[in-house]
């Protein structure tokens, strides 16, 4: 078991419901350092719903979350819970644990968003410069007072070199809102890699875009997870579009997996040939 | 523009504006509304550009300015006003036996006006702040209105002097003083706002859920932009008292609040330029050019219909009422004063003007 890569995220009987609806059905999902995954499925499926969730957005209704093998939330309610303290862990939890948003993106997990949340009416800049703000080590008073220029400066800087790596340095300071939208969905990325994360969340990020654009962004999803040496989950809603990049594939229908394997596999999978069928592709 | 033209240019600006203060102090007599107008401006620019950090760059709709105004007011009261005209002061109930003695100097009482408001809103502001906006706003309104109640009610007779209110509070120094202190708090704002805490305070106007998944603390900000916001605000109630010499409770009713909201409105949400700006206009408006509104005209034998005492205050809520449902943006929106945006106006109104005749503009 060496040569296996150490765990990043884990999911375990991840379940999210909203009153009648079960967005998301027990779900059980891993991404080892380095990989691509995809997550996929019809729409309404529980995609962006398992998203919610691993960022701290909704507490699970039901399930445990690791990250970096190390339990960050869990909800066993009815009786589960007592299940759950049997284990080799025995006496180290408390019965739920919840993290804020906040949190999780400091523990390095990032994420962008189907319906592009940028700050609509900061400049490009600024959106990748808050989000350099959580590092931040002055306090309010000396960086009212400019005590942290240095610090300042590097995040300036730092924010610019994402700008330049993504291609937005010439719109540096135009308003967000006024982008392109695949420029949008550029910055998104932009921001979500400012963070510093080690895992980053996709949701959807070629929605919108017409085929020449998601082709090149896959790959250049495949270049960013070199280059920041990250581990990616990659929601798609059109299945060809993730086989070329992703490494393993879960497929969800109605916030249940029905299946997950490498693409080939999900390819040949009857279960998913019946979810996608009539769906419209 | 070049960067050059627009330094001299603002350096005109400042000097224009620093002679014409100082030309009113200097050369217009005391009683000269142009100086009410400026001096009172400037404190309701200060209590703007606060409440402007809180609801026009953090997104938090707080109504309780007037609470906390009445907080500094009375704290720079209590504790300036001098030994030997105490007596005279609680005449009625007496003063508390700690506070007999307390006489402070006036610099540090507005301090300690800035500093309880700011305590104050730590205290309320953990719970309030979780509350979503609408009751958020409520919240906060009555607290203003606690505040107001409990500062002339009687338990605290002996502090605040109950419903006699205080008088002979020590004023300004000197004509300058509001233009000095509030220039230099409305400074210390924009340094907070163009800092990186407020980035992140305008990152949680824009969009709550992606703040937060920028790994912005929402409560922790919140609570910051709130007690920053009620310091300065307690600052200028401080100033106030200065400038009236006498508070009461009634001094800081509701509309105080909803006054100052007409002008961030006005003024635009968002941009302190444009608040500072409209509290000027605001406080020319109310205090001079529509004074005629509360005075009852004759015209030969006829009573101009609705001209009375009080009216004044209907025609500023209906203004309130028409900027908010049609002039959204106020003057200046989310933007700040810029060189360069004076410069588009002066060649949109040209283009108005005089462009239209040369067949249409080719921008549109
Ligand atoms: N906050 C919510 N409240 C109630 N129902 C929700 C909420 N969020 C998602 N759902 C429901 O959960 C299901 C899955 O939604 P979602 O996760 O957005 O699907 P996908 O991203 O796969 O298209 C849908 O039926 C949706 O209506
Ligand atoms: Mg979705």
């Amino acid at each position: 078991m060496d040569n296996v890569k150490p765990s990043v995220l884990r999911l375990e009987d991840i379940t999210m419901q909203f009153g009648g609806v079960v967005a998301v059905n027990n779900l059980c999902l891993e991404v080892r350092k380095g990989e691509i995954i995809g997550l996929i499925g019809p729409n309404g499926a529980g995609k962006t719903t398992a998203f919610n969730v691993v960022t701290g957005v909704y507490a699970p209704t039901n399930g445990a979350l690791y990250l970096n093998d190390n339990l960050i939330i869990a909800n066993y309610p009815r009786g589960k819970m007592k299940e759950f303290y049997q284990g080799e862990n025995k006496g180290k939890y408390t019965k739920s644990m919840i993290l804020s948003p906040d949190r999780i993106t400091k523990m390095g997990v990032a994420r962008t968003f189907q319906n592009i949340r940028l700050f609509k009416d900061l400049t490009v800049f600024e959106n990748v410069l808050i989000a350099k703000h959580m590092n931040i080590k002055a306090n309010i008073f000396s960086a009212t007072f400019r005590l942290n220029r240095k610090e300042e400066q590097w995040m300036r800087e730092d924010a610019m070199s994402l700008l330049q790596i993504l291609g937005l340095d010439k719109n540096k300071d135009d308003i967000a809102s006024s982008l392109p939208y695949g420029k949008q969905r550029r910055l998104e990325i932009a921001r979500a890699l400012a963070t510093k994360p080690s895992l980053l969340l996709l949701d959807e990020p070629a929605a919108g875009m017409n085929p020449q654009e998601s082709d090149e962004l896959m790959h250049f999803i495949g270049r960013i997870r070199d280059d920041f040496d990250l581990s990616i989950l990659m929601i798609e809603h059109h299945m060809q579009l993730v086989m070329g990049v992703c490494e393993r594939i879960y497929v969800l229908d109605y916030g249940i997996k029905i299946a997950e394997g490498n693409p080939a596999e999900i390819q040949n999978n009857p279960r998913v040939i019946e979810a996608y069928l009539g769906v419209d592709e | 523009m070049t960067k050059k033209t627009k330094t001299i240019c603002s350096i005109i600006a400042g000097l224009v504006i620093a002679a014409f203060i100082f030309y009113v102090g200097e050369g217009v007599s005391s009683s000269s509304m142009l100086r009410t107008v400026l001096q009172l401006g400037t404190i309701y620019a200060l209590v703007a550009v606060s409440m402007n950090l809180l609801n026009g760059f953090t997104g938090q709709f707080s109504l309780g300015q007037a609470g906390f105004m009445a907080i500094g007011a009375y704290t720079y009261a209590v504790l300036t006003i001098p030994v030997d005209k105490k007596a005279n002061v609680y005449y009625l109930y007496g003063i508390a036996d700690s506070l007999a003695n307390v006489e402070i100097p006036l610099w540090l009482g507005i301090i300690a006006g800035g500093l309880l408001a700011a305590v104050l809103a730590a205290i309320v502001g953990a719970p309030v702040l979780r509350l979503k906006s609408d009751y958020f706003a409520i919240a906060t309104l009555g607290f203003s209105e606690i505040v107001r109640i409990l500062v002339g009610s009687s338990p605290f007779n002996r502090i605040t002097n109950g419903s006699l209110g205080l008088n002979s509070i020590p004023g300004n120094p000197s004509y300058y003083t509001p233009f000095i202190v509030a220039g230099i708090c409305i400074a210390i704002i924009v340094l907070i706002l163009t800092s990186s805490y407020g980035r992140a305070f305008k990152a949680i106007r824009e969009d709550e859920i992606a703040a937060e998944a920028m790994g912005i603390r929402l409560s922790t900000h919140k609570q910051m932009a709130f007690i920053i916001s009620s310091f300065f605000t307690g600052i200028s109630g401080a100033l106030l008292a200065m400038y009236l010499g006498a508070i009461t409770s009634t001094t800081f009713p509701i509309m105080l609040t909803y006054n100052i909201l007409l002008i961030i409105v006005i003024g635009g949400m968002g941009s302190v330029t444009g608040s500072i700006l409209a509290a000027f206009l605001v406080t020319a408006a109310k205090e001079w050019w529509l004074r005629f509104l509360d005075q009852t005209m004759m015209i030969g034998d006829f009573q101009v219909p609705l001209l009375r005492t009080g009216f004044r205050m209907v025609v500023f809520s209906i203004i309130l009422m028409l900027v908010v449902l049609f002039w959204r943006k106020g003057i200046m929106g989310q933007k700040e004063f810029s060189w360069d945006g004076l410069l588009n106006l002066f060649k949109r109104v040209k283009n108005r003007l005089w462009g239209t005749k040369k067949g249409g503009t080719l921008n549109g």
